[in-house]
């Protein structure tokens, strides 16, 4: 009976917040070890990114004539952020499923860790994620002609805004992938709905040129906010009405979406 | 401490749990005293990975209760997390990454230091016969490798309550044998463990006692001897390779028996108790067959299985999926796609 010890004390609150931070850095620390080794959650995050930016920038640019100075590759890079943040959350959700169902996520609630942790440590992961494809698409997007012209302070804040955007749609996604927990249903309803959200938006084309119908849609939706004001970071321009436009936004959507996502991964059986 | 060290280490008291129309759990009983192993046999669909589940505080009951090490499963979740340890049904393993980083990383989660992690990780690689394996890939290992692998895991917190889900179910001959091995071990260093399985011969093998669960009941409880008893003695067995004369071979043995005899119409084996009547019996059972003319292969005499207990006490083969002949098999969900998914027809005579 020596392999055999007590069952270790319930901890204290200090000590519980500490392991709750341990834990969501372990298991973040997991995630992107796996992202690292599977070659299409690569491509996926790099590849992709890289080729939307080229095609939009040399295939389809041409054609779209944009109301702001410097041409499209300025109108189009801060756009191709917030569809590729957006976009990236469709791993948090098929990842989630992944996990439901190959009982990676049961194994995890039967162990004695920070309840919290499981959502958190993936958010984290995936906010590391965001960033690093960020910032290879402004890297890409400076080598096709693309240049910050509102100075590096305002810079910063459009990367930040774009990162906090993404992790609040990562919050809906996580809600999806847990409440679904199929793989193929949690990706077809991604298309569902981030394709309109971030298509029909100001992201790739003027909103003035589309039917007046869809202007309508695409006029008062999140994404359009946090793009437009990605752009007068960017590019300089009123800011003031969009920041707070989209902060309330994404302040809703975590305020929604996170018990939501909780609640799933509570549920999630 | 409490003073939960006198008692069970598992206690389950009229559990129920239905998921809509399905009646998963109705009213389950059991008590597993420590160091001991619990087999806990039902077909599909049975509701053993529910109780499972319940028992690792992943899904709360509806009615009854349920304690491990004393703890209430419920009400004491975090307390019970602190004392088990799960090998659910399919391997909960991260195939991206490599054996020795899948057990180090739930040893950092049980809040190990990383040198403790990491030789805790390597002493379970080497228990488990993953040392050369240990920084491949999980996803490179074979299906035997990974079900090791991830009850490897299942120990990393050193739990002394093991919950096993159908621990062998999808592996070959050789790599069940070694997973035997491997429980007896831990069995034998005294952890308590509750192990599903729809393998009669696995219950019989590893577990001190066997619950069969039928639709959500315990419908029989005891050693494997004394369930063997209940079918009353021994056993002939015989295999009629023309599907075609089963009932003609069934009317013929069907005198001799104790019980009514039982035919599989799709692998052509028909089994019959005949209680203490032994070779007397086997020889009357030759006579019959050969006199209707029906030829059979490997016509034997032997103890009872737990297969055979199965039948007796529910009517029906374990393998059936746990619905009695008639009944639809349609809206039970969740069927696993390897084994046990064949359609039977029993044939019984009314001689
Ligand atoms: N989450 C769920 N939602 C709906 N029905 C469920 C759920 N989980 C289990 N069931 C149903 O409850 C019953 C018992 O299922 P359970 O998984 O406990 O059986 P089992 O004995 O583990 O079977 P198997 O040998 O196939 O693993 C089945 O009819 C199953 O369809
Ligand atoms: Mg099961």
């Amino acid at each position: 009976m020596t392999a055999i010890t007590a069952p270790a004390p319930a901890p204290g609150l200090a000590e519980r917040v500490r392991w709750g931070v341990s834990d969501t850095l372990t298991l973040s620390r997991r995630s992107l070890l796996v992202w690292l080794r599977v070659p299409a959650y690569l491509v996926f995050t790099v590849i992709q990114p890289v080729m939307f930016v080229l095609l939009f920038r040399y295939v389809f640019g041409g054609a779209i004539p944009v109301p702001v100075p410097g041409g499209y590759v300025e109108f189009l890079i801060p756009g191709i952020i917030a569809q590729t943040a957006a976009f990236a959350t469709f791993g948090t959700a098929i990842v989630l499923a992944q996990e439901l169902k190959k009982g990676v996520i049961d194994r995890l609630k039967s162990m004695p860790i920070a309840r919290s942790a499981v959502l958190t440590g993936r958010l984290v992961a995936d906010t590391g994620r965001m960033v690093i494809t960020i910032v290879i698409i402004v890297g890409v997007g400076y080598a096709v002609g693309f240049r910050f012209l509102n100075g590096a302070g305002p810079a910063v804040a459009m990367v930040v805004l774009a990162t906090v955007f993404g992790v609040s749609f990562a919050c809906i996604a996580a809600f999806t992938g847990l409440a679904i927990g199929d793989e193929e249903s949690v990706q077809a309803f991604g298309m569902i709905w981030l394709f309109p959200l971030t298509f029909v938006s100001s992201a790739f084309v003027p909103i003035a040129t589309m039917p007046g119908w869809l202007q309508a849609f695409a006029n008062h939706q999140p994404v359009t906010y946090v793009v437009d004001t990605m752009r007068a970071l960017a590019l300089g321009g009123p800011i003031e009405a969009n920041l707070w436009r989209s902060l309330a936004w994404i302040a809703g959507i975590f305020v929604v979406f996170l018990p939501l996502a909780v609640r799933a991964y509570r549920r999630a059986a | 401490m409490p003073a939960n060290t006198g008692g069970p280490a598992i206690l389950v008291e009229g559990l129920t749990k239905s998921f809509g129309q399905v009646h998963a759990l109705r009213g389950i009983d059991l008590s597993v005293p420590r160091g001991t192993v619990l087999g806990v046999l039902g077909p599909n669909g049975a509701g053993k990975t529910t109780m499972v589940r319940i028992l690792t505080t992943l899904l709360p009951p509806d009615g009854g209760r349920a304690a491990v090490e004393g703890r209430d499963v419920v009400r004491e979740a975090a307390a019970v997390r602190r004392s088990i340890g799960l090998a659910g049904q399919s391997a909960a393993i991260q195939e991206e990454l490599t054996g020795r980083e899948n057990l180090e990383i739930i040893a950092r989660l049980y809040h190990l230091s990383r040198a403790t992690a990491r030789s805790r990780a390597a002493a379970l690689l080497e228990q488990f016969g993953l040392a050369d394996a240990a920084n491949r890939p999980a996803k490179t290992y074979s299906g035997g490798m990974q079900r090791r692998l991830d009850l490897a895991a299942s120990l990393v917190g050193q739990p002394r309550v093991l919950f096993l889900d159908e621990p062998t179910t999808g592996l070959d001959p050789r790599s069940r044998l070694g997973m035997w091995d491997v429980i007896r071990s831990l069995a034998a260093g005294g952890t308590t463990l509750l192990l599903t399985t729809q393998y009669l011969d696995e219950a019989d093998e590893l577990a001190d006692e066997i619950v069969v669960i039928d639709q959500g009941q315990v419908i029989a409880a005891g050693t494997s001897e004394e369930l063997k008893n209940r079918v009353g003695g021994d056993v002939i067995e015989f295999t009629v390779p023309d599907r075609g004369r089963i009932p003609e071979a069934v009317a013929a043995i069907a005198p001799i028996g104790e019980g009514e005899p039982h035919a599989d119409t799709e692998t052509g084996v028909v089994n019959v108790g005949v209680g203490g009547g032994g070779s007397d019996a086997l020889i009357e059972a030759v006579r019959g067959l050969d006199a209707a003319g029906v030829v059979t292969r490997g016509l034997a005499l032997r103890r009872p299985s737990l297969d055979d207990v199965f039948l007796a006490l529910t009517g029906h083969a374990a393998e059936e999926d746990g619905q009695p002949a008639g009944r639809g098999r349609a809206g039970r969900g969740r069927r696993r796609s390897s084994g046990g998914e064949r359609e039977e027809e029993k044939v019984r005579t009314a001689s």
